[in-house]
């Protein structure tokens, strides 16, 4: 059996973003999936408890979670064009999902597409409803997309880079979208991404996975300007910078991500990481716990390094690549 | 739209002309003579000469090729000023060479027998290959998927001659549920015409049945990984909805456009069923008409057949076009 995500935990209040920011393959869409209970039935397996509104959506068989999904909880995917069925019009996919949890008529399920899309900003939106997925642009379909999600007003809204195959201008627009309709509708975001910029700039709680595991969680200020972890280090080294030298090399950090099926024993990322010599054996032999930096903190971390030296190392040799 | 149909009908009936005119060739190359066959056995030269005049055999292959093509559109007079002056009246293909008879009329009485047969086996072997792909698709990997889709592959493999003979022998010989196939008009007698076509509709859906579930189970299985399909789940809809509003619409469309086809192809013609059943549809008739070198009839239906492929070509693409709203008529 593989662990694609392993003793995981985190919690999102209403109105508030979590970014959770991973390499592809760490396990951040398999664990979205698994809360809308998408995952594959026969070949996946969930243990533990996923809370949302207070109901264990684990516990609950298929039919009772179809009916929270889409209302109580939605998602919106990577490639807009490829998640909107080819063959229905805008409009009627998001009447669609209006008409799944709402008694109405196919006239006001109409209407409240309109709404929804006049909403995330398509401009003639009694016009554009008619039109199908390829008719619109990039940008107009994820925010249709986001209209789709929205239309039964979900507590939680999880999406799943939802930015990544859109150009930088339309890439802001589309977050900028997502954090006014948040404020208006209190929705609680899961933000899945591989992009530090997007979610220092949306999120307000970060995740960081790494083969399946979570390795540093706190708040956006804590894990990204006093990271803790040596794989926190890398990604943020990693970072060109417009007021860096330009003959300066980019840091990256060695090695390639692990194969879940094989993953390295101890810490998953001892071998890639530059300061095992400094904790000894323990990095391979012993997987380390997820623990808050100091007592009480908010800020918790997966590393075997100690606070001190941590901090020395932050200090004088991540620091000054920052 | 308009236009495009316009000009999807010209270039159809170009390749008609082509079709004509490739088979009338083959015809001429043929070490055969039809005023040979016609003279008998006490022939002169003189008669000889008398019967190729008559059959406008006489002529260059150009003129009668010319004289064919105005015949379709306009009629054509065979031996004009002789006192048996023969009018053909448009749209002319000729006489058969074997009973005299003008090949429309000839077409047209095997037309209905051959309909009948197309009608009916579509409508089973769609009803057949469409569910039992649906339910294979939806229950992947389970004995129900592995059994129906073993007895497609079986009925895949198995011929028409040898299924519709062993069926015969079982229904019509030994168990006399049904009498021999034929045909009868389903406006006069509608029971006999369902119970004499029953045969040739089952053996030509077994086969075409296995296909379309084959098809059909591929197509949905290919759907159910799209994006959409997760999409339509994350909304809340029913398993049901998914599968039938989601899952089969997006796999539909290539199914549509072979069964067009295969409609079309069949309407010339279900050339082996008919044989095998003996009932008196177009494809029988080509294959007496090859037999018998009785050229006019030969080019009739080919030229029908073909008439028939390329228009259900073109509706398949007019459908297609309002199936996949991506697709643009131009």
């Amino acid at each position: 059996m593989v662990h694609a995500v392993d003793n995981l935990s985190f919690s999102v209040e209403k109105g508030k973003t979590l970014g959770i920011v991973g390499e592809s393959g760490s396990g951040k869409s398999v664990t979205s999936l698994a809360i809308l209970g998408l995952h594959k039935g026969t070949r996946a397996e969930v243990s533990g408890q996923i809370y949302v509104d207070g109901q264990d959506v684990n516990a609950m068989d298929e039919s009772q979670v179809r009916k929270l999904r889409g209302k109580s909880m939605a998602m919106i995917f990577q490639d807009a064009l490829a998640a909107m069925h080819p063959y229905y019009t805008i409009g009627n996919q998001i009447a669609e999902a209006y008409q799944v949890h709402n008694k109405v008529s196919k006239g006001e399920a109409k209407k409240r597409a309109i709404e929804m899309l006049d909403r995330v900003g398509i401009p003639e939106p009694q016009k554009r409803i008619g039109d199908y997925p390829h008719q619109f642009s990039g940008g107009m379909r994820q925010r249709a997309m986001i209209a789709m999600a929205l239309s039964c007003n979900p507590s939680l809204l999880i999406a799943d880079e939802p930015t990544t195959a859109l150009d930088v201008t339309v890439q802001a627009q589309i977050l900028e979208l997502l954090r006014d309709l948040q404020k208006e509708f209190g929705t609680a975001i899961i933000l899945i991404t591989h992009d530090l910029g997007v979610v220092a700039e949306t999120a307000d709680d970060i995740l960081l996975m790494y083969a399946g595991k979570a390795i540093e969680y706190g708040t956006v200020r804590d894990v990204l300007q006093k990271p803790q972890h040596p794989y926190g280090w890398g990604l943020l080294t990693s970072i060109p910078r417009l007021t860096g030298d330009p003959d300066k090399k980019l840091l990256a950090i060695p090695g390639t991500p692990p194969s879940l099926i094989s993953v390295p024993s101890g810490c998953a990322f001892n071998p890639r990481c530059t300061y095992v010599s400094q904790v000894g054996t323990a990095c391979s032999a012993s997987i380390p716990e997820l623990l808050p930096v100091s007592a009480g903190a908010h800020h918790l971390v997966r590393c075997h390094l100690d606070v001190k030296t941590r901090e020395d190392i932050f200090k004088n040799q991540v620091a000054p690549n920052l | 739209m308009l236009r495009y149909i316009v000009k999807r009908v010209t270039a159809g009936t170009l390749v008609l002309g082509i079709v004509s005119a490739i088979v009338f060739s083959i015809f001429y190359i043929l070490p055969s003579d039809p005023a040979r066959l016609a003279c008998g056995k006490s022939c002169t030269p003189e008669l000889m000469q008398r019967i190729k005049v008559a059959l406008e055999i006489d002529q260059p292959l150009q003129v009668q090729y010319g004289r064919f093509i105005k015949g379709i559109f306009v009629g054509r007079t065979y031996l004009k000023g002789s006192e048996a002056e023969l009018q053909c009246g448009a749209p002319c293909l000729g006489y058969s060479y074997q009973t005299d008879q003008p090949v429309t009329s000839l077409l047209m009485d095997r037309l209905p027998a051959t309909l009948s047969i197309a009608a009916g086996a579509s409508v089973l072997w769609l009803l057949v290959g469409l569910s039992s792909g649906i339910v294979s698709a939806l229950r992947r990997g389970t004995m129900v998927d592995k059994f129906s889709q073993g007895v497609a592959l079986g009925a895949a493999s198995l011929q028409i001659y040898f299924v519709g003979l062993i069926l015969q022998f079982i229904f019509v010989d030994k168990l006399a549920w049904l009498p021999m196939p034929g045909y009868t008009s389903p406006f006069e007698y509608p029971l006999d015409w369902a119970k004499q076509m029953a045969l040739p509709w089952i053996t030509l859906a077994f086969l075409l049945s296995a296909i379309y579930s084959r098809l059909t189970r591929a197509g949905m299985i290919e759907v159910m990984s799209e994006d959409y399909v997760r999409t339509a789940r994350a909304k809340g809809l029913l398993a049901r909805d998914v599968n039938m509003k989601h899952v089969l619409r997006g796999a539909i469309t290539p199914i549509v456009t072979v069964f067009g086809l295969d409609l079309g192809a069949l309407l010339g013609g279900a050339v082996i069923t008919e044989y095998v059943f003996n009932v008196p549809g177009l494809g029988k008739l080509s294959t007496e008409a090859v037999t018998n070198l009785d050229i006019p009839v030969v080019t009739g239906t080919v030229l029908f057949a073909a008439f028939f492929v390329i228009t259900a070509n073109i509706i398949v693409d007019l459908v297609y076009a309002s199936l996949d709203p991506k697709v643009r008529l131009t």
